[in-house]
């Protein structure tokens, strides 16, 4: 269990983290989500007590960090991966982390086993690809058998079957009991691993939820009709009581309603239609509409209309569409 | 608390697992000694063209180890890479996550690293007076004449402490670049310079280099120098005191800055 309390972080002027208050819990996986900048980074430095807060808690099972006995026993981390001592091997660097905890030379091998870097435990760790060093912190995460495990953005430079390996990772550490706390920029990702969801913006706390409460409140299900008798189909659903909403290229929109009972009410009017299928907006859309007037970085240049804030809410062009819009029909 | 003895053994660990403390201490060795020898071998040489007052203040014990002032500069890097990667490398977030007791951390770090230099210093010292003696001939002078003694093993210490205030100033500007760019010059050129100039040096004998190597002299006058206004043991004291003011200030820098 880890509880923040009222936790703070100015730099200068600049409020990095503002009167975060939130507890993450034993046995799920807490995702912590926010856009680049939003102090999900300064936040878990200060959980590990590398930065100091400016005012506010953080107590780890009650206590604070500096008053952990051998504190990898209690929590474990990976903030960035490469912050081991690149001369050394990946061997000597776990080895001089669990001495100081006291912890057996013999859970080195163990911890390397377990995340596939045993072949090259005794390479020197400054000839790791990111996705090596990324198990490397891992490994070093995992050293003290910790109840919490902390990791910040762990799939960053992990290939397909490493983001499918520390997903499931992720899962089965939670289903032994363990308190996991993970951060992410990417709404998806959360969604296939958390149980529950964190969501900051510009350092401030935006959401406090479980996923699938999330999922339910954010993403809009809605019936896409289109037909060639446009107007008999809108008398029809007028008549019985459906508020279809215009949505452009001749297809209509209807909220509340599901597949089967439309296309009843089409054939009971003799009615034709050339599209009948379920949508649902995508999370990711909802994640970002949520922290649009919390993103700390703009993109500039595209057609960004009106006011400051306003372009965020439009999906990124050039990026992958995560958890596409249609989810079959 | 994290366990003093975990963190003393995770510490020499890290120590011997990089290539740097091997070549940055056998540099130390082998410069100083082998300096020391070309010197003493000149001396020998021409010790007839030296002035009288030279002669009369010769010092072979002194003369033996003149090959610290560049052999020094090696205990320079070594003190600053064992603190200053920590910081270079990002392992300084992952060594307080695991030891987040920062007087722990960093004092044991020094321990480790500061007996270790001691203990090359101390041979490096020993060896160099030695080989020097052989190489002076007639001119030598032996570990049980007075004050020899306290000279050679002072040398030691001089090279440890050297390494230790080092470590102090790459804690508090958490940069081996930058603790590099300072004391480098500052060893080999600025307190040089400084001692050599009439006003300057009234200043300079208080830097801990010139005041610590103090305890190196047995003759007090050495090859006719200036008279300093503290004796061996006050100018080592005056190092220490150099040492402990950087320790502190690394201390506080680490306890109050965010890793």
């Amino acid at each position: 269990m880890i509880e923040l309390e009222g936790l703070t972080k100015r730099f200068g002027t600049k409020t990095a983290v503002d009167h975060l208050s939130f507890q993450v819990r034993p046995g799920v996986v807490t995702g912590f989500l926010g856009p680049n900048g939003a102090g999900k980074s300064t936040t878990m430095r200060m959980m590990l007590d590398l930065d100091n807060p400016t005012s506010g808690t953080v107590r780890i099972d009650g206590k604070h960090y500096r008053e952990l006995q051998e504190p990898l026993k209690y929590i474990g981390a990976l903030l960035d991966a490469k912050a081991m001592h690149g001369g050394r091997s990946a061997y000597n660097n776990l080895l001089c982390l669990a001495q100081s905890n006291r912890i057996p030379a013999s859970r080195v091998g163990e911890v390397l086993d377990l995340v596939g870097l045993t072949a090259v435990a005794r390479k020197k760790s400054k000839g790791f690809s990111l996705g090596m060093g990324q198990r490397l912190g891992i490994a070093s995460a995992l050293l003290g058998d910790p109840e919490i495990l902390m990791f910040d953005e762990p799939v960053n430079g992990l290939d397909p079957e490493g983001i499918h390996w520390i997903r499931n990772l992720m899962k089965a550490l939670a289903a032994e009991g363990r308190t996991i706390f993970v951060s992410s920029h990417l709404m998806s990702e959360m969604a296939l691993t958390a149980d529950h969801l964190i969501v900051i913006g510009q350092g401030k706390l935006l959401a406090d939820t479980s996923m699938a409460d999330f999922i339910q409140q954010n993403s809009r299900s809605y019936v896409r009709l289109r037909s060639p008798q446009r107007e008999q189909l809108l008398d029809a659903l007028h008549a019985n009581g459906f508020t279809p909403v215009e949505a452009g290229g001749g297809t209509l929109e209807v909220d509340g309603a599901t597949t089967e009972k439309l296309g009843e009410l089409a054939a009971e009017n003799g009615l034709v239609l050339h599209e009948l299928s379920a949508q649902r907006a995508s999370l990711e859309e909802a994640f970002m509409q949520m922290t649009a007037g919390a993103v700390e970085y703009h993109a500039h240049g595209t057609n960004v209309h009106g006011a400051d804030g306003q372009g965020v809410t439009a999906p990124p062009a050039a990026g992958p569409r995560w958890g596409d819009t249609t989810k079959g029909a | 608390m994290a366990a003093v003895s975990a963190v003393l053994q995770s510490e020499w660990t890290k120590i011997r697992t990089v290539s740097s403390t091997v070549w940055t201490l056998a540099s130390a060795l082998l410069v100083t000694v082998a300096m020391g020898a070309a010197l003493c071998a000149l001396l020998q040489s021409t010790f007839d063209d030296l002035s009288e007052a030279e002669r009369a203040t010769f010092d072979p014990t002194f003369v033996s180890f003149s090959g610290m002032m560049l052999g020094q500069l090696a205990m320079v890097v070594f003190g600053v890479l064992v603190v200053g990667t920590e910081y270079s490398s990002g392992m300084i977030r992952t060594s307080l996550a695991a030891v987040p007791q920062r007087a722990t951390f960093l004092f044991s770090k020094i321990a480790v690293a500061g007996a270790l230099a001691l203990v090359v210093g101390l041979a490096t010292s020993f060896l160099s007076f030695f080989l020097g003696q052989a190489l002076l001939g007639e001119h030598r002078t032996t570990l049980g004449a007075d004050n020899v003694l306290r000279a050679v093993v002072g040398g030691g210490l001089y090279m440890g402490l050297i390494a230790v205030f080092s470590m102090g100033v790459a804690a508090m500007l958490r940069s081996s670049m930058l603790s590099l760019g300072i004391l480098v010059p500052f060893f080999f050129l600025v307190s040089q310079i400084l001692s050599a100039v009439p006003k300057a040096k009234e200043v300079a004998r208080y830097f801990p280099d010139q005041a610590g190597s103090k305890i190196m002299q047995v003759v007090p006058d050495a090859l006719n120098s200036e008279k300093a206004p503290y004796g061996p043991w006050g100018g080592l004291g005056i190092m220490l005191i150099w040492v402990a003011a950087s320790l502190l200030g690394g201390y506080l820098v680490l306890k109050r800055r965010d890793a």
